[in-house]
């Protein structure tokens, strides 16, 4: 019997992840310190974690590296979607700081479960191997379960937390068993050499059958159409700040590894499985733009646009090629700003009897709260892809990819979404400018961290918006060695 | 050719100094009335070296700038004027600070937010009008829709939010697909010559070869414009929106949100797609004509001044579109000067029922008559602006919709026979409006104390009144800058059509 031969332990290409966990760990180890500490320090400590995390990042960037027998691989493609995690963890953070003061919910579990979260999103796109795959997005998972639920005397937040948690679980035993049948059909988990045994039988059943199911697995995570039932539910129960790291960061985990997987192991295989991407993809907008036209709920509907958003990302992958995919890297980056903001306005809003979550709460806001109401329809205005703002870009760039690749219907479908979307997020605009405050105003909750959070997500959306060509170059370069 | 950025300077000068307006703490309302005005002054006064310099013999863009702004798209910051938007430019300077000058009463509510929003307006339209990159046309084309939707959603009347979201998704539609289309002919240059670009310029050169492709991508380009026409049928949205704007909004939709949809079809339909717009060009023809009589007809029964109005501009749309697809000299040249004679027109007509409505609060031709013995001077300068609006031989109207069914007989003799009737109807509704409005006894004692015009609106007047005299006596000073571009045009659609046309 061979011996068994342990790899060497390299920790440079975890290290981004590693100043995340550590900073979890640091959260949780202050509670023991028998003395009460200010209450901003584990926030503190959080947010220092992102940032470091983000610094990390960023001295690596064009040094890829492998470890643990290339069950890390920590190259541009990871960096990136390292960049738009870290980002959108800080953004949550600081989001939080006040929310959670002022909910009555702020606990240092708190803090370790966003860093613990987001520390799996990382791995999960620096992931090489189906088992890491699974592990991440466990992770990142079980983390967001608990979060879900934070508000433990409200209903909606349990609800919430148990719906993501059942229905999470049994979408993570089918990417499970679809993990299991790929191994069974190519003798391995790791992506690279999967793509060698595909390329030598393409059209092995076990292969085919074991893929569809990872696909169920991760169209759970992105929350693409026909598995998006959870979504509404668990965006509107769970605390708003959860929401936005549950919309942004844990969808471009998921998409990380989603796109990972596909361009790796289907590399020298002809491209069959657009067509199933295909469908996706105008099934997963026109059902979540169409049902969000109905939405009363501003947290709802956010819901439901962001599955309609997912099946613009899902363009980006059906186009496929460096343009497709930096596609998706641009538009990630860009909706993770702009989703993040428009939830973070959401947490700045207070009502009488708790949140302001309806969208009636929102009528006349210019009158009382001008800045903020600008915020939000500048966020919606980039939802809808108004130029310039980055919104725009990303849905340019996307359907650019399709029309490149000759999926001009596609990207007709999802022009005509757009134009559809606009009139639910426009809506909001109505509220807020053309219809006079109401009843009991709605108040903002002062708050430094979260209007600082508003403002990094508003310049970025401008930036990206009318500079974005060095962020697109980021984006091909990042996927370029996906596709050498 | 100048150093200085002037096109630049023109379009992007009242855009900034709506945003810096947006960040100053309240003022008084009249300070801020007043630094919007002597904005948009500065950018007409600035936009005149453009027209006066201008060289009409050059065949091309005058006053180009081009800078790299997203190699990796093909995108460029290209600016430049030719025969066909120098018109337009000056039209949209011009009607600026008339309109911001007509809201001076008018608008009380927020007026910092109303002032930023126009002057952010007219960047956005004066980028359609001097765009030479696809790319930045386009964003200027959707960013334009933003503040316009603003303007008839917070200041308009009562029914203005279903206007205001009417009008944005109507315009959206259109141009959503012509997105795809600009992304299509983008690649199948770029996949033709190697190299991507989105240079209007280059791409012009290029020939789309005839078929199904091209004649897809021409329906999505003109779906878009025709919505902004709006061409029939697709002009549902217009009533609404001129009818629930403020009178500044209903002057700026009419003078020049409208000519974009021509524009468009001049820059960018007929040179790119020269093939489909033959094809088409007889069902254009068909629409144009049958909006011509339909929008008479349908003005003739209207109650409100306002929305019989909004119709006319259906009809005398329909003109433009007319001249355009008759692919003649006289009839393009016809239709370009038509779109700056009914930007004069019907900007004043809206200007004045504004007036009326201030006074009266109300825009129902029922509630008066006589206002001749009342208001003597505003029922003289109305009697012009009705005339102009008719197209009486002498006043500017004429010359366009001369121009344009000289060019239609060529083409087709019946449907410019049709087209005619449009005249003699328009002559109906409009003096028919003009008689219940301002002949007669004084029918309603509310009109008895009317005022007549103050200063402020003679100096709103008297510049429009003095280009419609202007252009109806002597119009190739307005022609003739355009002659040479509009010839280019033609033997470019020509050459690239083949000789068999």
């Amino acid at each position: 019997m061979d011996a068994i031969v342990f790899p060497p332990v390299l920790l440079g290409p975890l290290a981004p992840t590693l100043v995340v966990l550590a900073a979890g760990a640091v959260v949780l180890a202050l509670d023991l310190v028998p003395r009460a500490l200010p209450r901003e320090v584990p926030a503190m400590v959080a947010l220092a974690g992102m940032v470091g995390a983000l610094l990390a990042t960023l001295l690596r960037w064009s040094t890829p590296a492998r470890a643990f027998r290339e069950m890390v691989v920590l190259d541009n493609f990871a960096l990136f979607f390292n960049v738009v995690i870290c980002y959108a963890g800080a953004l949550i953070v600081l989001l939080s700081m006040d929310y959670l003061r002022r909910t009555g919910a702020e606990s240092s579990e708190y803090w370790a479960l966003v860093l613990f979260a987001t520390a799996g999103m990382m791995l999960l796109a620096a992931a090489g191997d189906l088992i890491v795959v699974f592990l991440a997005l466990e992770l990142m998972s079980l983390s967001l379960y608990v979060l879900a639920g934070l508000f433990k005397r409200e209903l909606a937040s349990g609800e919430a937390a148990m719906k993501y948690f059942l229905l999470g679980a049994f979408a993570s035993s089918f990417l499970l068993y679809g993990i299991a049948l790929v191994y069974g059909a190519t003798g391995t988990t790791n992506l690279d050499r999967i793509a060698a045994a595909v390329a030598a039988r393409p059209r092995e059943p076990l292969f085919v059958i074991g893929l569809g199911l990872t696909m169920v697995g991760f169209g759970f995570k992105i929350s693409s159409v026909p598995f998006h039932m959870w979504v509404p539910d668990v965006y509107q129960g769970a605390p708003t700040s959860v929401t936005a790291l549950i919309a942004t960061g844990s969808k471009a985990g998921a998409f990380a590894a989603l796109i990972r997987v596909l361009t790796v192991t289907l590399r020298g295989v002809p491209p069959d499985w657009a067509l199933l991407l295909w469908a996706m993809a105008a099934v997963t907008m026109t059902v979540g733009n169409v049902v969000a036209l109905a939405q009363t709920n501003l947290k709802r509907m956010l819901a439901y646009s962001s599955i309609a958003h997912v099946g613009y990302m899902l363009v980006g992958l059906v186009a496929g090629g460096v343009g497709g995919a930096s596609a998706v890297l641009f538009y990630l980056l860009t909706y993770t700003f702009t989703t993040a903001g428009a939830f973070g306005v959401i947490t700045l809003c207070e009502r009488a009897r708790g949140e302001a979550v309806e969208t009636a709460d929102y009528t006349g806001l210019a009158r009382q709260h001008p800045v903020l109401a600008a915020a939000l329809g500048i966020f919606l205005l980039s939802l809808i892809g108004i130029p310039p703002l980055a919104g725009f870009v990303g849905k340019f760039y996307v359907f650019g990819a399709a029309v490149r690749a000759g999926y001009f219907w596609l990207a007709v479908i999802g022009v005509l979404n757009s134009a559809a979307a606009a009139y639910y997020y426009l809506r909001i605009i109505v509220y807020m400018y053309m219809r006079e405050p109401e009843g009991t105003a709605t108040t903002y909750a002062s708050s430094f961290a979260g209007g600082l959070a508003l403002a990094i997500a508003l310049l970025a959306i401008v930036v990206l918006g009318v500079i974005p060509a060095p962020f697109v170059d980021l984006a091909q370069a990042a996927v370029a060695p996906l596709l050498r | 050719m100048t150093a200085l950025p002037l096109v630049s300077i023109v379009t992007f000068l009242p855009g900034i100094a709506g945003l810096a307006l947006l960040l100053v703490p309240r003022t008084s309302a009249s300070v801020l009335r007043a630094v919007s005005l002597a904005v948009a002054v500065l950018t007409f006064v600035l936009s005149l070296p453009i027209y006066f310099g201008f060289d009409p013999e050059i065949i091309g863009y005058q006053f180009e700038e081009s800078r790299r702004w997203m190699p990796t798209f093909g995108v460029s910051y290209h600016v430049g004027i030719d025969g066909i938007s120098l018109l337009l430019v000056l039209l949209t300077t011009f009607l600026m600070p008339l309109a911001l000058a007509s809201a001076w009463g008018s608008i009380e509510d927020r007026v910092k937010e109303f002032v930023a929003t126009m002057l952010i307006l007219e960047t956005g339209m004066l980028g359609v009008f001097v765009s030479l990159d696809l790319f930045l046309f386009y964003v200027f084309w959707e960013a334009m829709l933003i503040p316009m939707y603003f303007v008839i959603g917070v200041w308009g009347g009562p029914n203005r939010i279903y206007a205001a979201v009417k009008f944005v998704l109507y315009t959206m539609v259109g141009s959503m697909l012509m997105l795809v289309a600009i992304l299509a002919v983008f690649y199948q240059y770029g996949a033709a010559t190697g190299r991507y670009t989105f240079d209007m310029p280059l791409l012009v050169q290029y020939v789309i070869a005839p078929g199904r492709a091209q004649d897809l991508m021409f329906l999505a380009f003109a779906l878009a414009f025709a919505i902004k026409v709006p061409l029939f049928p697709f002009h549902t949205w217009l009533p609404d929106a001129h009818v629930e704007a403020p009178t500044a909004g209903s002057v700026i939709l009419a003078g020049v949100l409208l000519k974009m949809g021509t524009y468009g079809f001049l820059r960018f339909c007929l040179p790119l797609f020269p093939d489909a717009s033959l094809r088409f060009g007889p069902l254009v023809f068909t629409l144009a004509v049958i909006g011509i009589i339909y929008g008479a007809w349908v003005s003739t029964v209207q109650p409100d001044m306002k929305k019989l109005v909004a119709y006319s501009s259906v009809s005398h749309l329909g003109f433009v579109m007319l001249g355009i697809f008759t692919l003649n000299q006289q009839g393009l040249v016809g239709g370009l000067i038509q779109m700056v004679n009914h930007g004069l027109s019907t900007g004043a007509l809206f200007l004045m029922v504004g007036m009326i409505y201030e006074r009266r609060h109300s825009r129902l031709i029922a509630d008066f008559g006589g206002l001749w013995q009342v208001i003597p001077a505003f029922s003289a300068l109305f009697l012009v602006v009705t005339l102009s609006s008719l197209g009486l031989p002498g006043l500017n109207g004429f010359v366009g919709e001369f121009l344009i069914l000289l060019g239609a007989f060529q083409r087709n003799p019946w449907m410019a026979a049709l087209a005619t009737t449009g005249i003699i109807f328009a002559a109906v509704y409009m003096l028919w409006m003009y008689q219940r409005v301002v002949f007669g006894e004084v029918t309603r004692d509310a009109n008895r104390r009317l005022a007549d015009l103050t200063t402020r609106e003679w100096a709103v007047l008297v510049p429009v009144l003095a280009l419609i005299v202007w252009i109806g006596v002597y119009p190739s000073a307005f022609t003739g800058k355009t002659e040479a571009t509009i010839e280019a045009l033609i033997s470019q659609v020509q050459s690239k059509t083949g000789p068999s046309r």
